[in-house]
């Protein structure tokens, strides 16, 4: 029993790690440009797929695709955000939001136009899960590729803290998402801070976007897949706030791991928006409040 | 060519009610609803799984399809009722995505990803298939001028200018004694109710329904069409879903310029091209081609 406990926590948190990176990039664009970037999923898509194109095609280690995975997502996301989405947001969020779910169709319908609905997989040894004995309580399976995952996830999210703490950039983009009057009279470029803002955050769902087609095979709805439980922890930490969602997403995590002792694993996704409708009915404005980064 | 511009007709009038039942949700009382093609598919599964599973006829199970949207579209509008914007666009497109996945994965009630075929429609032995398409065009398009002549109705009547004022701003419509709560679950109730309708409609005409029929995009092409007629009035609604369809349908003439592509390159220049022209509609004329036009008070007038 407990081992089973111990099963589902672990494996909760696993996944957790994994959903915190877009997550933080969802609430990123709430916080500095106050709407829901629809577009999300189709950013991660396209990581997934620069990610895979690095890695088979052109025989990079699984890190550097990564790497490539976030730069190229992050600069479709700058090039996204100047060409469309920053000419909607004088007409309010709503109508930015609901260009960025078209944009996110029109950028999911590009790559497959260029590559096919066929699943594309990477060039990873399989490895063998860890067993990790609890003598009388049984016993722990863990995944190495989800422990790389997680750890590639934690190491972005150090990252991240470290770059809005201590860098030009950060604090401008935390002054700007606090009070954008305030940053404006202190000389801050809101122009520039948005560029940066898209390219960090579409740069995190694009890594996102990669390490779940790590998991499991890139196709064009790879980003689809995943929005719900995304969305769901952002909106469950309370949407512009980064702890929140890091907070959010191992809940949804954990929650997820929870519902498969109940109910079919096909229902995962689901739990996220069941939790959401829990917590906005008791608290509308999530978990972590309205605290802006 | 006939019978396929008589079933483009039929895609037009549902699209059509879609926009009209959206219309009344989120152009007149201003809720989001990023979440309508969920209601469109209990509309088409409840009707089918009557029809096929208990010999209803498909005008009671049309019935009990819109009645059954109307209740769920009570429970969400409840629920929902205090979430603004942002967050009210999260849950809907998120409980567009729950219907979808229950409808893919409870086999035993909805077959699954296979879905439900043999959904009876009109009595073919009597018509040919052409005229099928044709009959069928003209019912919907009757239901279609029905339920706008009502919606127009409703909107003229008191009930439409408290949404307008909800919309506008709701604490005003508060304090000036108006249940805000009820008003808004009317209208989510009746949208949704209209929505179920169009559902209904799409089992029967196509006789098969399965959850790949319900995809966000259908979201999105009704929003087009709303957003491209003009949000806030029925005309905007039917004329932006006539010219969405036949946008989309139109494209297929383009098919044999385009022969040296894929099929799946086609649906992905299609699907890229709704998207598309949302966005170019959204930037280009946000208030649509054809504006509501509100009645100011005289001081503002100058």
């Amino acid at each position: 029993m407990i081992g089973e406990v111990l099963q589902i926590l672990v494996n909760g948190l696993l996944a957790g790690a994994q959903l915190a990176v877009p997550a933080i990039g969802f609430t990123t664009i709430y916080a500095v440009l106050r709407f829901p970037n629809f577009a999300l999923a189709g950013h991660a898509t396209i990581g997934a797929y620069a990610g895979v194109l690095a890695n088979v095609a052109w025989g990079w280690p699984v890190g550097a695709a990564l790497l490539a995975a976030f730069v190229v997502a992050g600069l479709v996301g700058v090039a996204s955000d100047t060409l469309v989405l920053k000419r909607l947001r004088p007409s309010g969020s709503l109508t930015t939001a609901i260009g960025a779910a078209a944009l996110g169709i029109v950028l999911e319908n590009i790559i497959r136009f260029i590559f096919g609905n066929d699943p594309l997989g990477f060039d990873v040894p399989v490895l063998r899960d860890w067993r990790v004995s609890l003598g009388t309580a049984g016993g722990l399976r863990i995944g190495p590729q989800q422990v790389q995952a997680a750890a590639a996830s934690i190491i972005v999210m150090a990252v991240l803290f470290a770059f809005l703490s201590f860098t030009s950039s950060g604090r401008m983009m935390r002054a700007v998402a606090d009070n954008p009057t305030l940053a404006a009279l202190k000389g801050i470029d809101a122009d520039s801070v948005a560029r940066r803002a898209n390219f960090v955050a579409m740069g995190l769902a694009g890594f996102g976007g990669m390490l779940i087609g790590l998991d499991t095979s890139v196709d064009p709805l790879v980003g689809a897949r995943v929005v719900l439980p995304v969305f769901a922890a952002a909106v469950l930490g309370g949407l512009g706030s980064i702890p929140g969602a890091v907070a959010g997403a191992f809940l949804i995590g954990i929650g997820e791991e929870m519902s498969t002792l109940v109910l079919d694993p096909s229902y995962r996704t689901a739990v996220g928006f069941v939790a959401i409708l829990l917590v906005l009915t008791l608290r509308p404005r999530g978990l972590l409040g309205e605290r802006a980064l | 060519m006939a019978g396929y511009l008589a079933s483009m007709a039929v895609f037009a009038g549902l699209t059509a009610l879609m926009a009209l039942g959206l219309n009344l949700i989120w152009g007149l009382a201003g809720m989001v609803n990023l979440g309508l093609v969920g209601f469109y598919a209990i509309g088409a599964y409840t009707t089918a799984l009557l029809c096929v599973n208990f010999g209803w006829s498909p005008i009671a199970g049309i019935f009990a399809a819109v009645c059954l949207s109307a209740a769920i579209g009570c429970v969400v509008a409840l629920v929902t009722a205090r979430l603004k914007g942002d967050y009210l666009a999260i849950v809907t497109l998120g409980f567009a995505e729950i219907v979808r996945l229950i409808a893919a994965n409870e086999v035993w009630l909805t077959g699954g990803t296979t879905g439900i075929s043999n959904i009876p429609s009109l009595p073919r032995s009597m018509l040919s298939p052409m005229q099928v398409n044709f009959v069928y065009a003209g019912l919907v398009w009757i239901v279609v001028a029905f339920v706008a002549l009502l919606l127009g109705r409703v909107s003229a009547a008191p009930f439409g200018r408290v949404l307008r004022a909800i919309r506008e701003d709701e604490m005003v419509a508060s304090v000036a004694g108006k249940r805000v709560l009820r008003f808004k679950i009317q209208a989510f109730a009746v949208g949704a109710a209209v929505l179920g309708l169009a559902g209904g409609l799409y089992a029967h005409y196509v006789g098969y329904v399965a959850p790949d029929a319900f995809t966000p995009l259908i979201t999105i092409a009704v929003v087009l069409a709303l957003t491209a007629g003009g949000t806030g009035t029925m005309r905007g609604a039917i004329i932006g879903a006539v010219l969405v369809v036949t946008l989309t349908e139109g494209t297929r003439f383009l098919a044999p310029l385009l022969s040296g592509l894929s099929p799946v390159r086609i649906a992905a220049l299609r699907e890229g091209l709704i998207g598309l022209c949302l966005i170019l509609a959204l930037s280009l004329r946000p208030t649509g081609l054809w504006p509501e036009t509100l009645s100011k008070h005289p001081s503002e007038a100058s």
